[in-house]
This record gives C-alpha cells, sequence and structure tokens, in this order.
C-alpha cells in the first residue's frame, strides 16, 4: 500500500509482517463480532478480565441503559455498547407507534493492518505478532502513553491503579497490582497466550451466541458478507460491516463489526484514518520548519553581529 | 440528548455513544508543554550559539550556549519525570523508528543534550577547543529539528486540533522557538552585544503570531478550541505577553537593560503560554466526539461526491 507511510516504504525494508517471521509465520486471526445476534450479557467482559487478570475499572451507575462500563481502556477491553433507540427493527416495519430497538455491541482493539498505536511507540514495546495481531509487551513499555492519543479509536489507555490503603478493596493478589502505580498502557492482545497454545480468545469462547467470531480474517470476511446479504434480505434495518474493507483509513481492521446504525452511534469513529498515513509529508514539514529556524536566526545577524 | 442516543453539534446534526469521547485524552502532565518549551529553547540557543561564535560576537556565543545547555539539561529531566514507569527511559534506545517522532525526538535530544552540555562544560573549563568546536556543531546541527520535531509529534496522533495542523505545528513551534531563545539571550547579554538575539524575540514573536492565526483559520470548526476554556484562556495570554514584549523589546531594548530583561520575560512567559495553548488545545478536541465525527462524515460525503 505506496498510500501508507508504514516504517516498511519510509526505510525499503521488507514489510513487517509476516515476512519477518518467515516460517513462524501464521494466517492472520481476528475477530467478527456480528452485533445483530448480541444479546448484552457481557459474558465477552467477565472472561476477558478473568483470563487476562485485568482490574476493576471503578463500580459505578451511569444510568446509560445497560452499559457502566461507558469505554474502552486500561481495564476494559471488552466493552459491550447498549442503545435504545424508536427505530424499527425491520425497513418494513411501521415506523410510528412503539417501534424500539435496543442495539448491543462488544468493542474490542481493532488490531489495525496500520496501527498507528504500534507505528508511535518509541520502545517497540507494541508489536505485530506471527497472527498479525497488535500487542503492548508490559516489560518493554514504559509508560510514555503516546499511543494513547494516537489510536483513532481510543482504545489504549494507561493504567492507574488505585492508592493502596486499608480502606482499598484491591481484588487481585498479583504481586504488583493495587501496590503502586501501574504507569504503563493496556489493551486486548487478542488472546496472545491462548492463541499460542492453539485456543480462541477468552471473549469468543465465552460468547454464547457467537457474536463474536474468532479466526482467520479471510474467511471470517467472506463469513461476514454472506451475513450481511441475509439481514439485506431480511429487510434488517441500519445493516453494515465497518472496518472489513481493507482500502479503508486504516487498511482493515483485524477485529471488525456488523452494525446496525452508523459506527459513531456506538462511539466508533465513521472514518477512521491512522495518523501515520501521511507521515512522510510530516516529516517533510518538520524538517522544513527546522530549515527556517536556521535560517530565521542567521536572518537576526544580517543587521550585525551585535 | 435524544433518546436514541444521539446529540446535537452547534449547527450540526451529529450523533454519539451518550455524547461520550470517540477518541482518548492524552496521558501527559505538566511536565510536556513544559519541555516543548525548553526544548524549543535548546534547539534554537544552540543555532544561536554558534552563529554568534563564527560571527565574532563572543559574549553572545558563550551565554546562549549556556542557556542551551541548561535546557538541554532541563529536558531529560521533565520527560523522564511524566513517564509512567521513570525507570525504564532508556527503553527509549531499544530502537530506532522514523515513524515514531518520539523515537527520533529521543535520538535528537540525547544527541543535542550530549553536544550542548559538553560544549558548555569545556567552555567553563577554557580547554580542549576542537573538541568544544565539534561539540558546538553537533549541538547547532542537531538544534533545529529539536526545535520542530514536537509539533510532528503532536500531530502524529488522532487529536483532530493537532493532526490536521499537521503541516503548520512544526513551523509554529520552530517559530517559538526562535522567539524564546532570543528573549532568554536578551535578558542575559548586555543590549548593546544582544542585536541578534533581540531580532530573534522580536521575528520569533511576529511569526507566532502569524502562524498561529493561519493554522486557526485552516483548522475552521476544529480550530474553535484555541477560543475556548483553558486553550482559550493560555492563548490570549500568549498573544498578550508575547506582543507587549516584543515591542517593548523593539522600542527600548537596544537602550535599556532593564527593557530588555522586562520584553525578555514577557516574550518568554508568553511563548510557554503559547505551548500550553496548543496542549490543552489537543485535551479538549479529544474530549468532544464532535470534532471527531463532524470532519469524518464531511470526509465521507465529500469522498461519495467524488466517486459520483
Amino acid at each position: 500500500m505506496s498510500d501508507f507511510a508504514t516504517l516498511a516504504d519510509i526505510t525499503g525494508a521488507p514489510e513487517a509482517w509476516p515476512d519477518t517471521y518467515g516460517d513462524e509465520a501464521k494466517p492472520r486471526m481476528g475477530f467478527f463480532t456480528d452485533t445483530s445476534i448480541c444479546i448484552g450479557c457481557k459474558a465477552c467482559e467477565v472472561a476477558c478480565k478473568e483470563w487476562n487478570l485485568v482490574p476493576d475499572d471503578g463500580l459505578v451507575w451511569t444510568g446509560e441503559s445497560y452499559d457502566n462500563t461507558s469505554t474502552l481502556g486500561a481495564n476494559s477491553w471488552r466493552h459491550v455498547a447498549f442503545v435504545e433507540q424508536r427505530t424499527p427493527l425491520r425497513v418494513d416495519q411501521d415506523g410510528d407507534g412503539d417501534a424500539l430497538r435496543w442495539l448491543m455491541s462488544s468493542d474490542v482493539c481493532k488490531h489495525c493492518t496500520h496501527a498507528a498505536c504500534l507505528d508511535v511507540c518509541p520502545t517497540g514495546s507494541l508489536f505485530r505478532t506471527e497472527f498479525g495481531t497488535v500487542v503492548v509487551q508490559e516489560d518493554i513499555c514504559n509508560g510514555c502513553g503516546y499511543c494513547v492519543p494516537a489510536c483513532p479509536f481510543g482504545v489504549l489507555d494507561k493504567r492507574h491503579l488505585p492508592a493502596s490503603g486499608p480502606e482499598d478493596p484491591t481484588p487481585l493478589e498479583l504481586p504488583m497490582l493495587g501496590k503502586k502505580e501501574d504507569g504503563r498502557v493496556w489493551k486486548c492482545t487478542l488472546c496472545y497466550d491462548r492463541l499460542k497454545g492453539g485456543h480462541e480468545p477468552a471473549c469468543a469462547k465465552a460468547c454464547p451466541t457467537n457474536s463474536i467470531q474468532f479466526g482467520e480474517l479471510d474467511t471470517l470476511r467472506d463469513r461476514a458478507d454472506q451475513r450481511l446479504a441475509k439481514l439485506q434480505e431480511q429487510g434488517w434495518n441500519g445493516a453494515r460491516l465497518y472496518g472489513r474493507d481493507p482500502e479503508d483509513g486504516v487498511g482493515g481492521f483485524g477485529a471488525f463489526f456488523l452494525l446496525l446504525d452508523e459506527p459513531e452511534v456506538y462511539g466508533l469513529p465513521p472514518d477512521p484514518v491512522v495518523p501515520t498515513k501521511d507521515l512522510r509529508r510530516m516529516w517533510a514539514s518538520a524538517a522544513l520548519a527546522a530549515g527556517a529556524v536556521a535560517f530565521g536566526v542567521v536572518g537576526a545577524f544580517i543587521g550585525g553581529s551585535r | 440528548m435524544n433518546g436514541d442516543g444521539s446529540i446535537t453539534a452547534v449547527g450540526t446534526e451529529m450523533r454519539s455513544y451518550y455524547g461520550r469521547p470517540i477518541l482518548k485524552e492524552p496521558v501527559w502532565r505538566p511536565e510536556i508543554p513544559w519541555y516543548f518549551f525548553t526544548g524549543g529553547i535548546a534547539g534554537a540557543s544552540s543555532v544561536l550559539s554558534l552563529v554568534a561564535r563564527l560571527a565574532g560576537n563572543e559574549r553572545l556565543a558563550k551565554r546562549s550556549l549556556y542557556v542551551a545547555a541548561a535546557a538541554d539539561i532541563v529536558s531529560p529531566v521533565l520527560l523522564i519525570s511524566d513517564l509512567g514507569r521513570p525507570e525504564r527511559f532508556l527503553n527509549m534506545f531499544r530502537v530506532f523508528k522514523v515513524t515514531s517522532p518520539m523515537s527520533v525526538g529521543s535520538w535528537v535530544l540525547g544527541a543535542s543534550g550530549t553536544a550542548s552540555g559538553t560544549a558548555a562544560f569545556l567552555e567553563l573549563l577554557g580547554r580542549w577547543r576542537p573538541v568544544k568546536y565539534a561539540a558546538e556543531a553537533v549541538s547547532a546541527l542537531t538544534g533545529p529539528p529539536l526545535a520542530t520535531y514536537t509539533g510532528t509529534l503532536i500531530a502524529d496522533t488522532a487529536i483532530p486540533v493537532w493532526h490536521e495542523a499537521r503541516h503548520e505545528l512544526p513551523f509554529l513551534f520552530g517559530a517559538s522557538a526562535v522567539a524564546s531563545a532570543g528573549a532568554a539571550s536578551t535578558m542575559l547579554v548586555p543590549p548593546a552585544e544582544a542585536g541578534p538575539a533581540r531580532r530573534m524575540a522580536v521575528g520569533g514573536v511576529v511569526a507566532t503570531n502569524a502562524l498561529s492565526l493561519a493554522m486557526q483559520a485552516r483548522l475552521g470548526m476544529v480550530g474553535e478550541v484555541y477560543h475556548r476554556g483553558e486553550s482559550g484562556k493560555y492563548s490570549a495570554i500568549a498573544k498578550l505577553c508575547t506582543t507587549t514584549g516584543a515591542v517593548l523589546l523593539r522600542r527600548r531594548g537596544r537602550r535599556s537593560r532593564v527593557a530588555s530583561v522586562i520584553g525578555g520575560a514577557l516574550v518568554l512567559g508568553g511563548e510557554a503560554s503559547l505551548r500550553w495553548s496548543v496542549f490543552k488545545a489537543g485535551f479538549q478536541s479529544a474530549r468532544d466526539p464532535k470534532y471527531t465525527v463532524v470532519p469524518q462524515r464531511e470526509r465521507i460525503r465529500a469522498s461519495a461526491k467524488n466517486g459520483q
């Protein structure tokens, strides 16, 4: 994709994935989250927390339908969104009357083909695995926080743990957790450890309706196309795929979705673009500006050196 | 907020998830805008020092070298203090990545800081002149990129008010660096020998204000955060202080040491405030989903129109 200023095409080095893995390269794995069959049980949130030992995110009642998780973050790697709408489920149904639909969608890290977090990480802590997924190495991350505003989906965040005290109800007994500030960034790993062992990620395993489907990305894309065609044939209102297109601003998602309304209704950006897409020209601007600084200083001596 | 989870932005129909942000606000603390400020001073001061040396203005050369070294020593301290894991700061030098302005910047700051620190130390000692000159040259070469890469660093994020200004920010930060470095040396050098520094301060102020206006004009709706909240406050302070300082330096700086010190301090304060206004603008831009959704919707509409 010459349109993207990836590390590979700036430096002329081979594309990092999958070539660098040689014989160890695996097919690209991902999620297809079909929100039309999500029942909002949040089993994915719970399974993720349990398997990955993700600490609690505070207990609050938001009043926003059944959603008290609110957003993805360092301590929420799956987030089920709940949207209540006065919209009929099917296009042929009458718009007025008691038409009501309840949209539920389990959000997750998109494992982008062109991942901003991975591009901007200065330590190499974020890397692309042999499965084509994007993972933070927590023994490398120094908490610089660059990936946090770089992500076009607001997925990553720095983990802040509650100050430890006698009244601190820290539920986990890991050596580090709850005892001091964590200070690193965390996000979905697509259960890298489980993938290595030949298992599917915890959320997909726990999903009772198969709304979260795990598999080879190519297979999932085909399956999603068929599912969308079926829903459209049945006249479902607003059905669309989100992140399936490899030509979109992030080169397609490794974890993509079937939504029943516009992405922003679920808190997702309608047209995400990886910020490093234009990086070559951005570096050109920085270089020109550096030249302007040098000329500016030299210019200040034109009127005399004293 | 409507029942279907949509909110209406001013003048634009926009839908969102309970009005919640789509992007995450940066997790950077006050150390970062202060580093933008000190890194800029360091970068432009090292260039000023070398040019003054070559032009035969020794006092200006020496003092601006000390300014550069001091700012170069403070800068990494600020950056390390902002890390979530400060003890892991050396991980910044595990790799060199052109796709990460922070990686490139770490190496530039490392080189620039070492060079200007060495040069200033040898200047104090008065020994090993060839080494000192070599260090000064390295410091002056790495100075300009040090002054501008921070603009690219914040532009290389998804924050609309930063990313959409990706071609203005390095120039704005560069101009601000020239102004601050000039102002710092103007304060430290007798007026009779501070001419170039004074012209840097005044010229830098004119350039920063012009570039700010141009940037905000091009940002359109996304740029309105520069007139709101904390960013708006810092913007106004920046404009007032830099302009007053520059006028004072231009009118009285040549004759009066007092006017030079006051004018220089005003410019420095104003340029620090400018960095803060840009910093805060990013938080405000991330916080309101309309800055993410409305431009992206417009982009979709525009490309649909072009496609037909």
